[in-house]
C-alpha cells in the first residue's frame, strides 16, 4: 500500500481535469479540438481512477490511498486525501459520468465552447475533491468550489430562466454551507485541527471540552448544508429550477454527483462525527425523507415537463438514500450507498436522453411528444431500459439499492419500510406513464414523424451507462464487497447489533 | 534597543535615515515628477512621468526590503521600523506601483494632466507609509494629513465632471472634520496619560485603571479613523466620493490609505492598550457590515456598489480588532493585504472598461462582457469571487482568519452577524457576474484591447489574490511575528 503511485493516485485523479482546464485556457478557440481534448482528458481520468477499485484492499478498515501533507501552518490545515469503500465509488462515478457529459454536449454546446469545457473540467476536479478530502477545511474548500462552475454552467448555457435558476442554486447552497463552516470552525477552535480522523477520535473519546452542549448545534450545522444539497424536503425548491434550466451536462452532473455530495456528507460527517446526535435526530430526519420520497413522487406524477419530472424523481430517490442512512442498519447503509451510485448512472442517463430529445425538438413538454417509438426505435429502447433501471426492475441497478434500503428501514421500524415501499410503486407509476405518453401510440405531432434516431456519438454516450446499469444489477457484490466493510466501521459506534445481509 | 539612549541622542544617525528610507525615496521621486513635468510637452508627458513614478514605487519596494534589515526606532522614538511597519510599507508601495500601472492608459483616455497626478500619488504614499511606522500620535496626525490631502485632490481629478468635483469637495469637508476629531482625541489622550508616544501610553493604560479622559480620547480618535476607513456610521461620504473620483484613484484610496489607517488603529487599539475597545468595535463592525451590504444590494452603478462593499469589508476587518491580539492582529493584517489585492484589481478592470469620461459604469453596461472580452470578465470574476470569499482566493482566507480569531475570543454574536452578512454580500457580487456572463450584450459598447501596463497590473493583482488564497501561510506567519513582538 505504500508505493508512490498509491499515495499520489488520488491527487492525480483529482487534479488531472484541473490541469486540463488550465491548458484549455491557453488553447486556441478551435471548438472541435477542444471537445476532443476534453474527451481524451476525462477518459484518461476515468482510466486512472479505475486503479482505485482494482487495487482497493477490501478487507481493510479505515482509509486507503492516503496522503497527508502539511499545507498551511496557521491554521493547521493539511492536504489530507484518502478514500474508503463509499467515497471510492463516488469518485469513480464522477470520472465515469464526465466523459459521457462531454459526449452529450458535443453538438448542443456551440457557443463559448472553450468556457464550457473549462467549467466542466473545473467542476470535475471540485467534485472529486469533495469525496477524497479528509481534512475538514479541504473538504469545505472543494465543497464551495463546486458551486461556481455549476452555477456558471447553468447560468451561461441553460435555457429560459437560467439566470434565476443559477442564482437560486448558488444562494441556497452558499447560505446553507456557511452554517457548516461555522460548525467546522467551532471544531477547529476546540481541537486545533481540521483532520477528520483526529477530530473523530477526539470526539468519540470525549476529549473535546464543551462538546456536550454544542453537539446538537454542530450536528444541525452540518446537516443543514447537506440537506439542502441532497435536497431533503423542505429544502428542495432549488432543484427543479436548476435541473430544468441547466444544460444537459449540467443536469447529469447535478443529479449524478452533486446531490450525492449531500448524502455522502451525512454518512461521513453527521454519522461519523456525531453518532449520538444522529441517533436522537433520526426520527425527524426519517420522516422528512419519507415525505421527500412520497411528495417527490406525487409531484413528479403531475409534471408536464419531462426534465422536471426526472428532477422530482431525484428528490424521491434521494429520499431513499437518506432513509437508508438514518436507519442505522448495515443493509440500509449498504443500500443507500448503492442507490447513490445507481441513481447517478440511471438518472444521469435519463437526463442525457431528455437532452437528446431537446436537441431535436427544443422542448421538454411531454404533450409535445407521443408515439416516438416509431420514428426513434433505438432511442425508445434505451429510454425504456433506463426507465426500468430507475423504477427498480430486478436485475437492473435500481432494484438492489432500493431493496436493501427498504429491508433496512423495515428492520428499524416497520412503518418506515411500508411507507418507503410505496415510493417504489409511485416511481413505477410516473416513469412508466411518462414513457407511455411519450413513446406509445400514434405519432401525435407531425414534426415528430421525421425525428432522426440516435446517431453514433449519442449511442457511444449511452452504451456505457446501460452496461453499467446492467452489471450493477447482476453483480452488485462487486460494489458491495467494498462498501460493506466501510459501512460496518461507520456503524460501529452507532449500533452493536449490526445486521449482515450481504457479503456472506 | 534602549529607549533612553535614543532619547539622549540629539543628532539623527545614518541608520535613522535608513529607517525613513521609503518615505525619502517616495518624496524624491515625487519631486522629480513635479520638476520634470513643466519641461515636457504636455501631450507626450504622460508616459514619461508615469514611468518615473513607477520607478519611484519600485525603488520604494527595494528600499522597504533593504530597510527590513534595520529594525528599531528612529528620530527620537517617533518612527519605529519593525515587521509590522515593513508589512504595511510593502503593501502601500505595491499598491502604488499597481495603481500607477493602471493609470497609464487612464491618463491618456481621460486626457488628464499627469504631472500633479503622479506626484500626488507618490506624496500620498509618503503619508500612508509614515502612518504605519509612526509611533507618536502627532506624527501620525501629520502623516494622516499628508495622505488625506493628496487623496482629496486626487478625487477631483476628472475636472470636466461635476460629480468628480463634488466628490472632492465632499471628501475634503467631511475629511477635515474627521481629522479634527482625531486631533481632539490626541489632545485628550495627552491630557489623560501625559504622553503622545504610543509605547508610553500603552505602559500607562496597561498598568492602571484607565482615566475617563482616556476613554473619551480613544473614542474621538476612533471616530476620526473610522471615517477614513469608511466604517459605519461614518461612511456616508463613501458612495458619492467613489462614484465621482477617477477609477484608478478609487482603487488607490480604497486600499492603500485604508491599510495605513488600519495600521494606525492596530497600534492604538493593541499596542496602546486602548480601553473600551470591545464595545466600540462591536457596534461599528456590526453596523458597517450590515449597512454596507444592505446598501450595496440596491446599487446599479458598479463603482457605488463597490463603495458599499468597501464599507462592508471595513466591517469584516474591524471584527478582527475585537479578537484577542495574538490572532486578531495577524488576521487584520492579512485582510488588508488580500483586500488590497482584489480591490485594486477590480478597479483596474472598471477603469479600463469605463472608457473616455467613465461612461460605462452601470451594471447594464457590463451585460455580456463575458462574450465581448472573456479575459477581462474572467479576471473581474476572480476579484469578485474573492470579495465574496470563495475558496482559493485571498478573500476566503481573509474572512476565515478574521472569523476564527473572533470565535476564539468567544465573539459568537459578532461572527454570526458577519457570516450572515457574507451570505447577503454574495448576492450583489454575483449580480455583476450574472450580468457579465448570462445577459446578452446591449448596445455597441466596444472593449478596447488591454494595454501592457494595465495587463501587468491585472496580472499582479490576480497573482496576489490567488497566492493569498492557495498559500496564505507565509504572509500570515509574517503578520503573526508582529503580534508576538507586541505581546512581549
Amino acid at each position: 500500500m505504500s508505493t508512490a503511485l498509491d499515495s499520489s493516485i488520488l491527487t492525480l485523479v483529482t487534479f488531472i481535469p484541473l490541469a486540463g482546464a488550465l491548458f484549455l485556457l491557453i488553447f486556441p478557440r478551435r471548438d472541435r479540438d477542444i471537445r476532443l481534448f476534453a474527451l481524451v482528458l476525462t477518459l484518461l481520468d476515468f482510466v486512472v481512477s479505475v486503479h482505485l477499485p482494482v487495487y482497493f484492499h477490501r478487507g481493510l478498515i479505515g482509509f486507503q490511498y492516503e496522503l497527508n501533507r502539511a499545507w498551511i501552518p496557521t491554521p493547521n490545515i493539511h492536504y489530507h486525501l484518502g478514500v474508503d469503500g463509499i467515497s471510492m465509488w463516488l469518485v469513480v462515478l464522477t470520472t465515469f459520468l464526465t466523459p459521457l457529459c462531454v459526449l452529450i454536449s458535443w453538438k448542443s454546446v456551440q457557443d463559448r465552447v472553450k468556457e464550457f469545457f473549462i467549467l466542466l473540467l473545473v467542476l470535475e476536479t471540485a467534485l472529486i475533491g469533495v469525496f477524497v478530502a479528509l481534512d475538514l477545511f479541504l473538504f469545505y474548500f472543494f465543497w464551495e468550489a463546486t458551486l461556481i462552475p455549476m452555477a456558471l454552467l447553468i447560468g451561461m448555457y441553460g435555457h429560459g430562466r437560467r439566470v434565476y435558476a443559477a442564482v437560486k442554486f448558488f444562494m441556497y447552497t452558499m447560505i446553507a454551507s456557511t452554517f457548516m463552516l461555522a460548525a467546522i470552525l467551532w471544531l477547529y477552535a476546540k481541537t486545533g485541527t481540521f483532520d477528520f480522523v483526529t477530530i473523530q477520535a477526539a470526539l468519540h473519546t470525549g476529549q473535546v471540552h464543551g462538546f456536550a452542549g454544542a453537539a446538537q448545534w454542530l450536528f444541525l450545522g452540518f446537516f443543514l448544508a447537506f440537506a439542502v444539497k441532497v435536497p431533503l424536503f423542505p429544502f428542495h425548491t432549488w432543484l427543479p429550477d436548476a435541473h430544468v434550466e441547466a444544460p444537459t451536462a449540467g443536469s447529469v452532473l447535478l443529479a449524478g454527483v452533486l446531490l450525492k455530495m449531500g448524502t455522502y456528507g451525512m454518512v461521513r460527517f453527521n454519522l461519523g462525527l456525531f453518532p449520538d446526535q444522529s441517533r436522537s435526530n433520526a426520527w425527524w430526519v426519517m420522516i422528512l425523507a419519507l415525505i421527500g420520497i412520497i411528495y417527490g413522487a406525487l409531484v413528479a406524477m403531475v409534471q408536464p415537463n419531462m426534465k422536471k419530472l426526472i428532477a422530482y424523481s431525484s428528490i424521491s430517490h434521494l429520499g431513499f438514500v437518506v432513509l437508508g442512512i438514518f436507519s442505522f442498519t448495515t443493509a440500509g447503509l449498504d443500500g443507500a450507498t448503492f442507490v447513490m451510485l445507481a441513481h447517478g448512472v440511471s438518472t444521469g442517463a435519463l437526463f442525457m436522453l431528455a437532452g437528446i430529445l431537446y436537441e431535436r425538438r427544443h422542448t421538454y413538454e411531454i404533450s409535445e411528444f407521443g408515439g416516438l417509438a416509431t420514428p426513434m426505435p433505438v432511442y425508445a429502447t434505451f429510454f425504456s431500459f433506463m426507465v426500468l433501471a430507475s423504477v427498480g426492475l430486478p436485475l437492473l441497478n435500481g432494484f438492489v439499492g432500493e431493496f436493501l434500503v427498504l429491508s433496512g428501514a423495515f428492520r428499524d421500524r416497520a412503518v418506515y419500510g411500508v411507507l418507503g415501499a410505496t415510493g417504489v410503486i409511485w416511481s413505477a407509476c410516473y416513469l412508466l406513464w411518462m414513457y407511455q405518453r411519450v413513446f406509445f401510440g400514434k405519432v401525435t405531432h407531425r414534426v415528430n414523424e421525421s425525428l432522426p434516431d440516435l446517431n453514433g456519438r449519442e449511442r457511444v454516450a449511452l452504451w456505457p451507462a446501460a452496461v453499467a446499469a446492467l452489471v450493477m444489477g447482476v453483480a452488485p457484490l462487486l460494489w458491495l464487497n467494498a462498501i460493506d466493510p466501510t459501512v460496518q466501521t461507520v456503524l460501529a459506534p452507532l449500533t452493536q447489533m449490526a445486521s449482515r445481509v450481504v457479503g456472506q | 534597543m534602549n529607549p533612553a539612549s535614543q532619547m539622549t541622542q540629539t543628532i539623527p544617525q545614518a541608520v535613522d535615515y535608513i529607517r525613513l528610507l521609503p518615505e525619502i525615496v517616495l518624496s524624491i521621486f515625487g519631486m522629480i515628477v513635479m520638476g520634470v513635468d513643466p519641461l515636457l510637452d504636455e501631450r507626450r508627458s504622460q508616459r514619461t512621468l508615469g514611468t518615473i513614478a513607477l520607478l519611484g514605487s519600485l525603488a520604494t519596494l527595494a528600499a522597504v526590503v533593504f530597510q527590513a534589515q534595520y529594525p528599531g526606532a528612529a528620530f527620537w522614538n517617533m518612527v519605529q521600523v519593525d515587521a509590522f511597519s515593513i508589512f504595511f510599507h510593502f503593501l502601500v508601495a505595491a499598491v502604488t506601483a499597481v495603481v500607477i500601472l493602471t493609470s497609464y492608459e487612464y491618463m491618456e483616455v481621460q486626457e488628464i494632466r499627469a504631472g500633479e497626478y503622479y506626484g500626488l500619488i507618490l506624496f500620498g504614499a509618503v503619508g500612508m507609509s509614515l502612518m504605519s511606522s509612526a509611533v507618536e500620535l502627532v506624527l501620525i496626525f501629520i502623516a494622516l494629513e499628508i495622505s488625506s490631502i493628496s487623496t482629496y485632490i486626487l478625487a477631483g481629478f476628472r475636472r470636466r465632471s461635476a460629480t468628480s468635483s463634488e466628490a472632492s469637495v465632499k471628501y475634503f469637508l467631511l475629511g477635515s472634520f474627521a481629522t479634527a476629531f482625531f486631533l481632539y482625541g490626541v489632545a485628550l489622550m495627552f491630557g489623560a496619560t501625559g504622553s503622545t508616544s504610543i509605547q508610553t501610553i500603552g505602559v500607562v493604560l496597561g498598568s492602571e485603571n484607565a482615566p475617563v479622559l482616556a476613554y473619551a480620547g480613544i473614542a474621538l480618535m476612533f471616530v476620526g479613523l473610522a471615517f477614513k476607513v469608511a466604517a459605519a456610521p461614518f461612511h456616508v461620504w463613501t458612495p458619492d466620493v467613489y462614484e465621482g473620483a477617477p477609477s484608478p484613484v478609487v482603487g488607490f484610496m480604497s486600499t492603500a490609505p485604508k491599510a495605513a489607517v488600519f495600521a494606525v488603529l492596530l497600534r492604538i487599539m493593541f499596542e496602546a492598550h486602548a480601553p473600551g475597545r470591545l464595545g466600540l468595535i462591536w457596534v461599528v463592525a456590526a453596523l458597517s457590515m450590515t449597512l454596507g451590504n444592505l446598501g450595496a444590494l440596491v446599487q446599479d452603478n458598479v463603482k457605488r456598489l463597490l463603495a458599499y462593499s468597501s464599507i462592508a469589508h471595513a466591517g469584516y476587518l474591524l471584527v478582527a480588532f475585537a479578537a484577542f491580539p495574538d490572532n486578531g492582529i495577524p488576521a487584520a493584517m492579512f485582510y488588508t493585504a488580500s483586500y488590497a489585492a482584489m480591490n485594486v484589481g477590480a478597479f483596474a478592470v472598471i477603469s479600463h472598461f469605463g472608457s473616455a469620461g467613465e461612461r460605462y459604469v452601470t451594471l447594464e453596461d457590463y451585460s455580456g462582457l463575458g462574450r465581448r472580452s472573456p479575459l477581462l470578465a474572467a479576471i473581474l470574476t476572480i476579484f469578485l469571487l474573492s470579495l465574496i470569499g470563495i475558496p482559493i482566493t485571498g478573500g476566503f482566507f481573509a474572512k476565515f482568519y478574521v472569523f476564527s480569531a473572533a470565535l476564539q475570543a468567544n465573539l459568537v454574536g459578532l461572527v454570526i452577524v458577519g457570516v450572515l452578512n457574507s451570505a447577503i454580500g454574495a448576492y450583489y457580487y454575483l449580480r455583476i457576474i450574472v450580468v457579465m456572463y448570462m445577459r446578452e450584450p446591449r448596445g455597441e459598447i466596444s472593449v478596447s484591447p488591454v494595454p501592457t501596463g494595465l495587463g501587468a497590473a491585472l496580472a499582479i493583482s490576480v497573482a496576489a489574490t490567488i497566492y493569498l488564497g492557495v498559500l496564505p501561510g507565509r504572509v500570515l506567519a509574517y503578520a503573526a511575528r508582529t503580534a508576538s513582538a507586541w505581546m512581549r
